[in-house]
């Protein structure tokens, strides 16, 4: 079912003004949402146009979040894999542990511009609902977060850290309780509460203009990658790598060298127990196909009738049956090339990361390192490959012992 | 072109008596009992059926409509299922309008022009889909109304009287108002409030306006009524199915009268309206 369109001039010029990427993305929601998508749509805009938005989000992201991240040449890791000359930018060193506190200072300072007094948030990871619970508690608003009751026994000390952040934390029992049905359930809220709630979406993915405005709010990491990358080599990367859940981090890596195309991109899914059954992986564009859900069409996990898969993965934060609508349209274009590894192949480069360069990955990134360690050894030594660490790996640190058979 | 809808509002008016809208979700709890419920829901005073395509992700529902979908879906439910399930109610009444309600994405994979096609076929009068808003309509509200279907609308309290035209633009059959911002089968909505509501709608629509959303008891639907031209009755009709289920959700012999019971005391709650009328 795969479409294929023409190459396009630009590869940036995305969404049209209906929110579509290609055949994806748009606004696929209920009545009572849709004044309120329009509203934030106007809102963004007005945002974008106005200098001082940019300087108190820039301002945050120096101070607060700490950016930029250092974009750092792993010596070991390269030595050990030997080709391609391996860098890793940083997010994981961001405030939070990870990439999304970019997004959610980004969204939260619409939330004030918008008046809005509320907010509320899905996590999977949980990595996205601290980043929400640390924001909303920086501006002193009360913050609700729905995250799955799986996730929530897999992702424990970042329940705590959210409880600790002043942020209510709703189990959602539904479904698989996973990352699926806790946005389901913030969508729920979202309805019976539009007039005073912000609704901050994790990654790029959700009706119209959540996919743009959080590619945008994430782009700061390509921006910084190719400015550190000329100062480092002085020329642009060649090859990109980053893991996909949504896709938030990966869309802020790619997008701003989507353009240059001779650089080589790699969006990696999480394969869980491998691609031959639809219950067993999270790999939407490669084992999915398009349809709607939460607000978009989009490669999804889905049986014959239209009812959607639940899916699984070792990583919390990537075990989603959907995709951003952006992501859908450049796997179809060809631009990204999306491929997808198993939890067992992420749990080694998890290992091997942690022992070769001293940092622990989140489950999430190491994905995409295990994508890196094939990949790597087939290009030469003058490649410059770049993946996107961009989250620790504290929070799986309890999980993965256990997938280890280590008792803690 | 005159649908079932049209007429059925038609006659209804006539009566002065607003129509009885019931929904319940096909194939809930198994494909047998449901169809069997179908076929008595006009006996018992249904004036116009509302039937749910299951979906795995009802994002607008709560969670009475939640579990039914997934019982529906448990016991082998598919879209197929539920467009044969209309064949066989269309075969024993010719008169009862039957609207689908779901979510777009079943639809959507179906996919529509088929979809379309087999609706026609099978006796489906007009559709309701909840995550399809107007800035869509290309997708399947055009294709659905050329095919000579209703595409049944929904209005909000947050529809504004700005958007308001571009929700009635395309509607057609009824308007669907929703009482409360929020999810199905949860809060009570506020009678004067609605009323003002559908109020507001009517200035500038000629089509039936119907109330739902949190309607439970046959003395909420008459006072709905008193303003509207039709209310919708979900959550507590399938509240009612689930309470006649043993442990394991499997239909008991009480359970096709447990709902029909509760119609019949909706219906009569609106008939006295009629009554009124009368005298």
């Amino acid at each position: 079912m795969a479409n294929s369109p023409d190459t396009p001039n630009t590869y940036r010029s995305g969404p049209d003004e209906r929110g579509h990427f290609g055949i994806y993305g748009g606004r696929f929601v209920a009545e009572t949402l849709m004044p309120l998508i329009l509203e934030l749509e106007q809102a963004y805009e007005a945002a974008k146009a106005d200098p001082e938005f940019h300087a108190e989000l820039n301002h945050m992201l120096a101070h607060y979040g700490g950016r930029p991240s250092p974009l750092y040449y792993a010596e070991r890791m390269t030595e050990e894999l030997g080709g391609a000359k391996i860098y890793f930018k940083r997010d994981e060193l961001n405030h939070t542990g990870s990439h999304k506190i970019n997004n959610c200072l980004g969204q939260i300072l619409l939330a004030r511009r918008m008046k809005k007094t509320r907010i509320i948030a899905e996590t999977g990871a949980g990595q996205h609902g601290v980043a929400v619970a640390t924001v909303a508690a920086r501006y002193n608003l009360p913050c609700v977060i729905y995250m799955g009751c799986v996730d929530i026994e897999r992702q424990a000390p970042n329940v705590f850290r959210m409880k600790l952040l002043g942020a209510e934390v709703h189990q959602v029992t539904a479904g698989a309780g996973t990352l699926k049905d806790a946005m389901n359930e913030a969508l729920r809220d979202w309805v019976a509460n539009v007039h005073d709630t912000y609704y901050i979406i994790g990654t790029a993915a959700g009706p119209h203009p959540y996919p743009e405005m959080v590619r945008d709010f994430q782009s700061v990491i390509g921006e910084e990658v190719r400015a550190q990358m000329m100062e480092a080599e002085g020329r642009l990367p060649d090859t990109l790598v980053a893991c996909i859940g949504g896709g938030s981090n990966a869309i802020g890596l790619f997008h701003p060298f989507l353009d240059d195309k001779d650089i080589a991109i790699y969006g990696v899914e999480a394969g869980g127990l491998g691609l031959g059954n639809p219950d067993e992986h999270c790999a939407s564009m490669n084992g999915g196909k398009p349809g709607v859900l939460h607000g978009n069409r989009t490669y999804l996990l889905q049986n014959d009738d239209g009812q959607i898969i639940e899916g699984h993965s070792i990583s919390a934060g990537l075990d989603y049956p959907g995709v951003g609508p952006e992501h859908s349209w450049l796997r179809d274009t060809g631009r990204v090339n999306y491929v997808a590894v198993t939890d067992a192949e992420a749990l080694e480069a998890f290992q091997l990361c942690t022992r070769l360069e001293g940092i622990i990955p989140a489950l999430e990134p190491a994905h995409a390192l295990a994508h890196v360690q094939k990949l790597a050894p087939t290009l030469p030594a003058d490649n410059l490959l770049v993946m996107n660490l961009c989250g620790r790996g504290d929070k799986d640190v309890f999980a993965v012992a256990k997938h280890l058979g280590v008792e803690m | 072109m005159t649908t079932r809808i049209d007429k059925r509002f038609a006659a209804l008016r006539e009566k002065g008596r607003a129509a009885l809208v019931t929904f319940t979700t096909a194939g809930d709890p198994d494909y047998e009992t449901s169809l069997a419920l179908l076929k008595a829901l006009p006996g018992a005073g249904a004036d116009i059926i509302e039937m749910g395509m299951p979906f795995s992700d009802p994002m607008a529902d709560g969670p009475a409509i939640q579990a039914s979908s997934q019982r529906a879906l448990k016991a082998g439910q598919t879209m197929k299922k539920t467009l044969e399930m209309v064949r066989e109610f269309r075969e024993g009444d010719p008169d009862t309008p039957l609207v689908l309600m779901g979510y777009y994405n079943p639809i959507y994979i179906y996919p529509v022009e088929d979809f379309i096609r087999d609706c026609i076929e099978a006796g489906v009068d007009g559709l309701i889909v909840v995550d399809v808003p107007p800035e869509q309509d290309d997708e399947l509200c055009i294709p659905a109304l050329k095919a000579g279907l209703n595409f049944i609308r929904l209005a909000t309290p947050t529809t504004d009287a700005k958007r308001l035209p571009a929700v009635l633009e395309n509607t057609s059959g009824f308007v669907y108002y929703v009482s409360i911002a929020g999810i199905t089968g949860t809060a009570a909505p506020d009678t004067g409030e609605v009323h003002d509501a559908v109020a507001r709608i009517k200035k500038q629509t000629r089509l039936p306006v119907a109330v739902g959303f949190g309607v439970k008891t046959p003395e909420q639907a008459r006072a709905i009524a008193a303003g509207a031209d039709g209310v919708v009755v979900g959550s507590a009709l399938v509240n009612a199915l689930k309470a006649s289920l043993d442990e394991n959700d499997r239909a008991g012999p009480q359970t096709v009268s447990s709902v029909t019971d509760l119609v019949r005391g909706l219906a009569d709650g609106l008939a006295t309206r009629e009554t009124a009328a009368v005298k």
